[in-house]
């Protein structure tokens, strides 16, 4: 069942195995390995290792800085990178707003914008939850005036991940509230560091702090950063839907998710055994791994429906919510196997640089927070609930 | 009223639920979790006085006699407060293992303590390699002359660090997972050659790993019959298993109501989100997990004393509620949308307490396979 591979797919296998073996650096795989909290300068750092390599956006048109690799190669690389325990890109940039700038920026924005997303020069964040908008994106209320040459921006995101990171915002904002709700929609480019915005942060339940509220009073924006036309933000919202959809399957970081829980219950002992021979425990695994190879396979199926030219089913939704369901449910499998050593929290311990010993095995710490953490997966992204409702009214005719 | 309760058991589940309701509101809770000990002293002074930490102690040492019933509504309520208190600790194991197998001057010098509110207790029965099994047990107790020596160490020991005394389980005799050459041992915790590193939990209780070298105990410290101690500690464990299963049914309770509550007043679509008969549907299921969850732990709970009946009532309950914690933990988070994943929010206090029963005492695999052995041996 093991991916079959042509001679050169091997060999480009190998190559971005070799590359990320010798140019990830070590303080930061040891982070991914043993799920420590990253800071944004991993992220920057590892995603600029891939730009000086012209490897920062697979996807993205040969001529604006794509390696016009095949989507099977691409898949190779998403792959690789999650198997040689890299930071996780971070999508706001380089697979959310560069796409929709590529596909409706003006030549302007395309100028400015792609070569410094490419390079990981700004951090991106997605302005489009609000209080009152989440599954109904559509009844969003920050409002943006036109006055003269700027819009006048008023009122709040929120769960913005990473917005206290960001040097930039792309951003569903209203423009007008006559007519269908989703027609007075609009995307614009908002600068963090502009007068008026307020980012505060949102504590997680596993402590962590990656989501934000943001204020957004009196906001002045260039009317420039407007993307597409006016009332036209919902058509690209939903291009962005459709867009890499087989990234957020996540298939390889699933995989090495897998490893890790058998690397540890080949460690943790029970009945002074390895966990790892107990026989339900062992199934549990191969349950997981049958469901994580039946995603794999749709996702095949998608590329090389790709890569023979054909349209793509509406596939984004069936792979969003057995994705975010293998997660899930590998996190189960992590929480289960360190036994007891899931009860200790030491904030500390969560971030790298700690250095007492660990309270039970080192792989421990991070185990219970991550479960807690990872039930947003169904959540982000559009709830699986939504996602259902959309396989319900798109595939099925509903 | 609660149907299968008698009328005192009523008034006791009465005056807790008011207590919790009105004295432990959240925000208090959690400013005692991020404080120095974790709990409140003066509430535990409370419990004293409203004779809880007396119920399940046995009268003849100012205990009020009181059944694993009475336990069970007590820590029901306790699990929609998310109580943060050692009941389990000093009064369930603790007191459990001094009633069962304390010397008589055992007895009476600390079973009126507890009762009292004056004495902590916790413990210390889990191991680094143990997993959930009890007889586990590395830790040595070697006798010298009339005292013992203990060496080995103990992990995730909850409440250690404000216990008076530690209850120690360690080998006089055989080799780990042995049934015999257990015995129990009280240890100070100010006991020369016990060292703690103590810790929050994710579920903001404490615990800590525990480290004896040569800790020097008197043979007036060894609880019950040294060597012949697991049937003692797997019946305190399975009273314990069953006090927090009551706890986790509490706390289901009040997952079940916040999500009821929160489609109720959620809008999306220009609808209450508890319009869609998908949600609609996902809260059945958490209420059919909670009555049945609720119905089998009363029913353990009355079986707690029958030796006959005991071990597998506990595990079948324990089975019940880990699937049924873990199901309605979930739901409560996922219909609560991005507000269920906030700190400030209870909803995801409640559902890390609901995990993190799920990994007390046995996981819901473990007592699968202990329901399952138990069914056949008999
Ligand atoms: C960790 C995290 C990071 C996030 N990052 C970002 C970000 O960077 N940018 C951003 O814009 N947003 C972000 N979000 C927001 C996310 O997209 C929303 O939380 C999500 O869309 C759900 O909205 P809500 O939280 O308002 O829940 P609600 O929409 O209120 O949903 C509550 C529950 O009702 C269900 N429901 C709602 N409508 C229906 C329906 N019609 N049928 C069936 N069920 C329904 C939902 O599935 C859910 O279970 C993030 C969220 C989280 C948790
Ligand atoms: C073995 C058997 C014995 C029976 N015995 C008797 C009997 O003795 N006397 C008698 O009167 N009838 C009897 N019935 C009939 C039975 O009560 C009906 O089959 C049943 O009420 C469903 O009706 P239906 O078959 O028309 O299916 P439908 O009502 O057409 O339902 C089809 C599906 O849609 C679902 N559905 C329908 N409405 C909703 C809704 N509002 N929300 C969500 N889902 C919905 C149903 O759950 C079902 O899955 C029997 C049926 C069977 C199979």
């Amino acid at each position: 069942m093991e991916l079959k591979l042509s001679e050169a797919d091997a060999a480009f296998r190998h190559e971005v195995g070799a590359f990320v073996e010798s140019k990830l650096p070590p303080e930061i795989r040891r982070k991914v390995e043993l799920g420590l909290r990253l800071g944004k300068a991993d992220y920057v750092t590892w995603q600029k290792i891939l730009y000086e390599k012209g490897w920062s956006a697979p996807a993205w048109p040969k001529e604006l800085g794509g390696t016009g690799w095949s989507p099977v190669q691409r898949y190779i690389f998403e792959e690789e990178l999650a198997l040689g325990a890299t930071p996780p890109i971070i999508a706001f940039g380089l697979q959310m707003v560069g796409p929709v700038l590529i596909a409706f920026g003006s030549q302007a924005q395309k100028e400015h914008y792609l070569p410094r997303i490419l390079a990981s020069e700004d951090w991106w964040c997605q302005g489009y939850s609000e209080p009152g908008a989440g599954s109904d994106l559509a009844a969003l209320k920050t409002r943006a005036l036109r006055d003269g040459g700027n819009y006048i921006v008023n009122g709040a995101k929120t769960w913005t991940t990473y917005a206290q990171h960001a040097d930039m915002m792309f951003c569903l904002v209203r423009t007008a509230e006559t007519g269908k709700k989703q027609e007075g929609i609009s995307f614009l480019l908002i600068d963090m560091k502009s007068p008026g915005v307020t980012v505060r942060p949102i504590t997680t339940i596993d402590g962590g702090q990656e989501i934000n509220e943001v204020f957004l009073d009196d906001v002045r924006v260039p009317a420039e950063n407007l993307v597409g036309e006016e009332g036209k933000g919902w058509t690209i919202a939903k291009f962005l839907l459709g867009h890499e959809r087989t990234g957020i399957a996540a298939v390889g970081r699933s995989k090495k998710q897998l490893r890790r829980v058998r690397e540890i219950a080949a460690r943790e002992l029970s009945e002074g055994r390895p966990l790892i021979e107990q026989e339900r425990f062992r199934e549990k695994i191969a349950e997981v791994e049958v469901d994580l190879l039946a995603l794999e396979s749709v996702v095949l199926r998608v590329l090389s429906d790709e890569a023979a030219g054909r349209a793509p089913g509406p596939q984004a939704s069936l792979l969003k919510i057995k994705g975010t369901e293998v997660q899930q449910a590998i996190t189960e499998l992590l929480f289960e196997a360190v036994g007891n050593y899931a009860h200790p929290y030491v904030a500390e311990a969560l971030e790298a640089g700690w250095n007492e010993a660990p309270i039970g095995p080192d792989y421990a710490a991070t185990i219970a927070p991550h479960y807690f953490n990872w039930r947003k997966a169904s959540i982000y992204g559009g709830t699986n609930e939504i996602q259902k409702n959309i396989i319900a009214k798109m595939v099925l005719g509903f | 009223m609660d149907g299968g309760l008698t009328e005192e058991q009523n008034l006791l589940k009465d005056s807790v639920e008011r207590f919790i309701e009105r004295d432990y509101p959240f925000d208090t809770r959690r400013e005692l979790a991020a404080g120095e000990e974790g709990f409140s002293h003066a509430v535990w002074a409370r419990f004293a006085e409203f004779g809880w930490l007396a119920a399940p102690l046995p009268e003849a040492h100012g205990g009020l006699g009181g059944s694993p019933v009475e336990v069970a509504i007590l820590m029901e309520a306790f699990g929609r407060g998310l109580v943060l208190e050692p009941y389990l600790s000093t009064v369930i194991l603790g007191g459990g293992l001094l009633s069962l197998a304390g010397s008589d001057a055992q007895k009476a010098a600390l079973l009126p303590a507890i009762a009292e509110g004056r004495l902590m207790l916790a413990f210390a029965y889990a191991e680094p390699q143990s997993r959930y099994n009890p007889s586990d047990v590395e830790t040595r107790a070697e006798p010298r002359g009339d005292a013992y020596l203990l060496n080995g160490r103990k992990s995730v020991v909850f409440h250690a660090a404000t216990a008076d005394k530690l209850i120690v389980s360690a080998r006089t005799a055989g080799e780990a997972r042995d049934a015999a050459g257990i015995g129990l041992f009280l240890v100070d915790r100010e006991a020369e050659g016990l060292t703690l590193r103590a810790y929050p939990t994710v579920d903001g209780l404490r615990a800590a790993e525990l480290r004896l070298e040569d800790v020097r105990v008197d043979g007036g410290a060894a609880v019950g019959e040294a060597g012949g101690a697991l049937p003692i500690i797997e019946q305190v464990l399975d009273r314990a298993t069953i006090a927090v299963c009551a706890e986790a049914v509490g706390t289901m309770g009040v997952l079940l109501e916040a999500t009821r509550a929160y489609l109720e007043t959620r809008t999306q679509f220009g609808a209450p989100i508890g319009s869609f008969q998908v949600l609609q549907h996902r809260v059945v299921d958490m209420f059919m997990a909670y009555e049945l969850s609720r119905a089998l732990v009363y029913r353990a709970a009355a079986a707690a004393e029958d030796a006959a009946d005991r071990a597998a009532a506990a595990s079948a309950a324990k089975v019940q509620v880990g699937k049924a914690g873990r199901m309605i933990g979930q739901a409560a988070i996922q219909l609560h949308g991005g507000m269920g994943m906030t700190e400030e929010f209870a909803v995801g206090h409640h559902f890390k307490r609901l995990s993190m029963i799920g990994a007390l005492f046995g996981d819901t695999d473990h007592h699968l396979r202990r329901f399952a052995a138990l069914r056949r041996a008999s």
